[in-house]
């Protein structure tokens, strides 16, 4: 059994009350935060534990909080990020609705270290349950004291807030969703000035995902000496992956970094292998926008090393080769799945987010769509496939928000290692429309 | 003052200009060409990727080269900046495919489209554009609608600048004019097909770059190039009255304001100078107007082929006299 940080209680019947909590452990980081450390010890904790944002990017939580601008008189504000819209990504729903204090507990110790008095969770539409979950939570916490005024008689005053959205992916963009948040539409802002300086309402803003907030819990708790124990050197602690597709048993599950890939998906503790005795196709170790990875290159890399699941094992051999840990969204495919299909599927789902602010996303995903529907129906022609690789080119790089590269890079990975594929599809149109409909039995969507 | 290089050009300029700026004080090629930054109306800029340059070097102090290709509206220069515009393959790549991208979706309908000859995208295109498209799938569509009594809005046309959108936003502070809906099906509306009611809407006219916004008062009546441009003013308390009337003989087709070799309106001590809708729409009496004289158009446009300007002696000395 690996180590549990987050999920440790996760089974004991009524933890998302706040007694069951409490008398697990619950509150125990902000007492500690509160009493014993200053605001500035917490954010050092946190920077010595080399915790990576868990929303995907993996950028350094304590790092981003000391970039924090601290301007006289001006509120500072901590803002959760809870859109979770990435296809394949489900571990904040599950923490927040299993451990709905968890996050309450997250948000005030996060707050006091960043001198915020006023912070949002800020959830997708789609999640009106669990926002309901969460507001049970944080009233329970206003009652018992850690939410209000003058909080454990520290002097910290705190209130906090779950707004939701309207159930847009680009609103999980750190900048449209303060966007969003304020009322206009979620349209991604400029960078600079990043929201540490001007963010939410012009003010210093910090932007976190909801498993990094979580995070900050153990750390505190045990030390960042004892975190750092846990995990690889890279790719410190725990991590919350959402595995699904074609696996014997899908689910969410916290893994210890660097646990094997090939451990993760055929380990008896976790995914149990391919489901119905079938073989691996494929995988997609971190959500739909990082690059997939064809059957030889999963276990191992390209240079025969093992590979493990951690930032530094799954991104080795860069794009050629390589993936990204992500979010942690672990898709699988069977060998009876279509890459021409999925990709489809994916650049369907970009195509109808993008925002439309930027021309090379708005048009360019839209394009990539049509060109793939036409490719999976057994209407391309050879050319498309070299279109394809084109219009990813114009795209990546050149857009206000990364989600124009998140929608060209599955496209590029696909091509890269799934070529042949692709012109299969040009060259046997028949036998692919029935590959696609009559064995998957999957119905004619249309946007 | 700090010192930035485009194009192996060195120019002086304040500290918080952009790169397009910059190369605005160089002029000639080394400008990018810029189709939704408008420097009258703060916060434009950064979405069409048009002006997209090459940073070769960041700054003396950091000179690595920027990895991405930077929107020289919204990138400000630093001293000892090297930026490649025309110099650069990959700018002059990368730009041919935004070109693509904002084309794959226009109708390409010059031929009824009232914007033609004075139209940014024609020159973005012909300039910065391929010959040929590669897009072969079905374009989107929508109705042309009516937005207020004088200003026709025909989305198929519409590449998105969101110029228009911060016009209204200065005009009104209930955001009646704005985007609907996301990605290519994104749609620039009034709130319901309201209209602005707001002194200053037409203004939305002449931001707009292409021939989305057109004034219902002066569609399909002649061809811009037939028309001879003429700086007027009249008496107005609502605005600056300095615009220019688009003459058909002695006849007062259409009235704009004034706009620089950029297609932006003029600043007169950093206040531009808008027309209110009366004079814009109501004005169409040459009575009405002063007229100063012939318009110098300043760009290589077909307006400028129509030869209406007065002859100057001086253009006319045979070329071999000095
Ligand atoms: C299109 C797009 C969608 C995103 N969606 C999410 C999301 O749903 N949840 C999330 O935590 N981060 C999302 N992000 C990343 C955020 O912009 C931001 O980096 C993150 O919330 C920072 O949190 P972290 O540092 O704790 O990872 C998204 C980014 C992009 C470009
Ligand atoms: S990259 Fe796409 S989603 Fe991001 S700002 Fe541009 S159009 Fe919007
Ligand atoms: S209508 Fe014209 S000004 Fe408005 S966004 Fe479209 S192209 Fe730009
Ligand atoms: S002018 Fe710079 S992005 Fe449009």
């Amino acid at each position: 059994m690996g180590r549990k940080l987050l999920l440790e209680h996760v089974d004991v019947p009524g933890i998302e009350t706040y007694d069951v909590y409490r008398n697990h452990g619950g509150y125990k980081s902000v007492e500690k935060a509160l009493k014993t450390m200053s605001p500035q010890e917490v954010v050092e904790e946190v920077q010595k534990s080399a915790l990576k944002g868990r929303g995907g990017a993996g950028f350094p939580t304590g790092m981003k909080w000391s970039f924090l601008a601290k301007p006289e008189g001006v509120p500072r504000y901590l803002v959760c990020n809870a859109d979770e819209s990435e296809p394949g990504t489900f571990k904040d729903r599950y923490l927040m609705e299993k451990l709905p204090h968890l996050m309450v507990e997250g948000m005030i110790t996060s707050s006091y270290a960043l001198g915020a008095n006023t912070s949002y969770i800020y959830i997708r539409g789609e999640y009106m349950f669990v926002l309901e979950i969460l507001e049970k939570a944080i009233a329970e916490a206003y009652a018992k004291g850690w939410l209000g005024k003058n909080i454990l008689g520290s002097g910290y005053d705190l209130d906090l807030y779950v707004a939701p959205g309207g159930g847009a992916y680009i609103c999980g963009e750190e900048t449209a969703l303060l966007e969003s948040l304020e009322g206009k539409r979620g349209n991604p802002r400029m960078k600079p000035p990043f929201p540490a300086i001007k963010g939410l309402y012009g003010c210093p803003t910090v932007v976190n995902n909801v498993e990094s907030l979580c995070t900050v819990v153990p750390i505190i708790n045990i030390g960042a000496d004892e975190y750092l124990k846990i995990g690889t050197e890279k790719s410190s602690g725990t991590k919350l992956i959402s595995a699904c597709g074609n696996l014997v048993r899908p689910g969410v599950y916290e893994i210890e970094m660097g646990i094997t890939v090939e451990e993760f998906i055929y380990g008896d503790e976790w995914c149990r292998g391919i489901a119905n005795g079938k073989k691996i196709k494929a995988l997609i170790p971190g959500g739909s926008s990082v690059p997939i990875l064809p059957a030889h290159l999963i276990t191992k890399t390209a240079a025969g090393e093992t590979r493990y699941m951690s930032y530094e094992s799954l991104s080795d051999g860069g794009f050629a080769s390589g993936s990204m840990l992500g979010s942690g969204g672990f898709i699988v495919f069977d060998e009876d799945q279509c890459i021409v299909r999925n990709t489809w599927n994916f650049a369907r789902f970009y195509s109808h987010e993008s925002c439309g602010q930027c021309s090379p996303c708005r048009e360019g995903t839209a394009w990539m769509e049509k060109v793939l529907h036409r490719l999976e129906t057994g209407k391309g022609n050879m050319r498309d496939i070299d279109l394809l690789a084109d219009i990813n080119k114009k795209i990546e790089g050149n857009t206000i928000c990364p989600l124009g590269d998140a929608a060209a890079w599955p496209v590029a990975a696909a091509i890269r290692h799934f070529r042949e594929e692709f012109e299969w599809h040009v060259t046997h149109p028949e036998e692919a429309v029935k590959r696609n409909y009559g064995l998957l039995k999957t119905p004619e969507i249309t946007l | 003052m700090i010192k930035v290089t485009i194009d192996d050009i060195e120019i002086e300029v304040e500290e918080g200009t952009t790169i397009l700026n910059a190369a605005r004080m160089i002029g000639g090629d080394v400008v990018p060409p810029a189709m939704c930054y408008y420097s009258a109306l703060p916060g434009t800029g950064g979405k069409c990727r048009t002006c997209l340059v090459e940073v070769a070097a960041g700054s003396t102090k950091d000179p690595r080269p920027m990895p991405k290709l930077m929107v020289s509206c919204s990138t400000q220069v630093m001293d000892g900046m090297i930026v490649k515009n025309k110099t650069s393959e990959r700018v002059i790549e990368n730009r041919a495919g935004v070109v693509e991208f904002l084309l794959a979706n226009h109708p390409l309908d010059c031929p009824v489209c009232d914007q033609a000859g004075e139209c940014d995208l024609q020159n973005l295109g012909f300039e910065n554009g391929k010959e040929a498209t590669r897009y072969e799938e079905e374009r989107r569509t929508f109705e042309p609608i009516d937005i207020g009594d004088h200003i026709k809005l025909n989305m198929n046309r519409c590449i998105l600048c969101y110029r228009c959108v911060h016009v209204a936003n200065q005009l009104t502070d209930q955001r009646v004019h704005g985007a609907l809906h996301r990605g290519d099906h994104t749609e620039i509306s009034t709130y319901i097909e309201k209209a602005i009611d707001n002194d200053f809407s037409g203004n939305m006219i002449d931001v707009c770059p292409v021939g989305a916004l057109t004034d219902r008062t002066a569609r399909f009546k002649s061809r811009v190039w037939f028309l001879n441009p003429m700086n007027a003013t009249c008496e107005c308390t609502k605005c600056s009255g300095k615009a220019v009337v688009w003459m058909f003989g002695k006849e007062v087709y259409k009235v704009t304001t004034r706009q620089d070799k950029y297609g932006e309106v003029e600043q007169v001590d950093g206040k531009p100078q808008w027309l209110c809708d009366e004079c814009r729409f109501d004005k169409k009496d040459v009575s009405k107007w002063t007229i100063e004289g012939a318009r110098h158009i300043d760009r290589h446009s077909v307006i400028s082929q129509g030869h209406y300007e007065k002859p100057n002696p001086l253009d006319n000395k045979p070329k071999n006299i000095k």
